[in-house]
């Protein structure tokens, strides 16, 4: 197998895979923590609502379930900002970009469109992954690891929407 | 903030440190897999998944891990996967990434962003209807693929790896 670095500087994705994947050895044998992310969009934004409606966060049975507190996997998903950042900065392959290439090939240029589609996207995606029960982190890395059956369902169904979706966006549509 | 948190950001950070290095956060490398024109993303999510089942299964017959998956829900995995998948093609960002592509400076993430906040609260506020309605429905337990097809697990793991390797392999001679 070949693993060869990317042309743009980049690691090869096997390698930096890897590499996470010892990050999750650790971090379990550790704190016990699995990776998993969509759990903390959750605690946001009842933290969020308890500024607007207090009495309603208190209500909500989802926000009794997982209430909304600053924990480990929402400073997970903080890092994974700030990780990104710094290697970023690091390797000067930031890039201030409200509307990606591909995107801009088929759709151009406009931020406001792109904006539009992604909040919607956004709003669809953590709706499933809630109902899923987990995101690609929960269920595609950490349920995948364990060999759990769930994991593999939702990351079946994951890749199902996905494909349906971007043939639908990319109908007839530019090829790289 | 305690410990825990702290380990959170330190994880977090050095999974996002890798994300970016691999160039995976990007829009259009996870847009690229589903369109079967980079697969990127999936190298580096497998490659991550064998080293961790690896690692986490063998820590296991020391008792050193404590697995912690998701119990089957058919209903749930499947339509929340599906819808997920479906909006993941709409944004091109997960929930757990997304915050390392506004790392690297692409600020549509930022939408998107807001979007999984807002469909987290709107899940939120529909959880009760959804816990009388569809909630449960096929429930088959916390189950695992060696438990599902009755077999040892290190007969399914060295299956499994052999299988990605089998399908890394493929992705180079294609070119993906």
């Amino acid at each position: 197998m070949e693993l060869k670095k990317n042309n743009d500087g980049g690691w090869s994705p096997y390698i930096a895979g890897g590499l996470s994947g010892l990050v999750i050895i650790v971090s379990v044998l550790w704190t016990g923590k699995f990776f998993g992310a969509s759990t903390s969009f959750v605690r946001s934004v009842g933290m969020l609502e308890r500024f607007l409606a207090p009495e309603r966060v208190a209500q909500l049975e989802y926000y009794i379930r997982y209430l909304p507190k600053v924990d480990w996997q929402l400073m997970f998903v903080i890092g994974i900002f700030l990780g990104s950042l710094v290697s970023a900065l690091l390797s000067g392959s930031f890039k201030w970009q409200g509307v990606p290439d591909m995107w801009a090939a088929r759709f151009g240029t406009n931020p406001a469109l792109r904006g539009v589609v992604a909040f919607v996207g956004g709003v669809v995606a953590m709706y499933g992954a809630r109902l899923a029960d987990g995101c690609p982190s929960g269920h595609g890395l950490s349920g995948m690891i364990q060999l759990a059956v769930s994991g593999l369902i939702a990351m079946i169904f994951f890749f199902i929407g996905g494909i349906v979706m971007t043939r639908l966006v990319y109908f007839g549509g530019n090829r790289k | 903030m305690n410990a825990e948190m702290i380990y959170g950001l330190i994880t977090g950070m050095l999974f996002g440190f890798f994300l970016q290095k691999a160039r995976v956060v990007r829009y259009d490398k996870q847009i690229g897999a589903l369109r079967f024109q980079d697969m990127t993303i999936v190298k580096f999510m497998m490659s991550a998944i064998i080293v961790g089942m690896v690692g986490i299964h063998f820590f296991d017959i020391f008792g050193l891990v404590q697995l912690l998956y998701k119990p089957v829900v058919l209903g749930e995995n499947i339509v929340g996967g599906l819808l997920f998948g479906l909006g993941w093609g709409l944004l091109g960002y997960c929930p757990g990434t997304q915050g390392g592509a506004l790392g690297e400076g692409r600020w549509d993430a930022l939408w998107g962003i807001l979007g999984m906040i807002t469909g987290a609260g709107l899940y939120a506020e529909t959880y009760p209807l959804l816990m009388k309605k569809i909630l449960g429905v096929g429930n088959y337990g916390y189950l695992t693929i060696p438990q599902l097809i009755g077999i040892n697990r290190w007969l399914v793991i060295v299956v499994f790896i052999a299988g990605v390797l089998a399908m890394f392999r493929w992705f180079e001679n294609k070119g993906l």
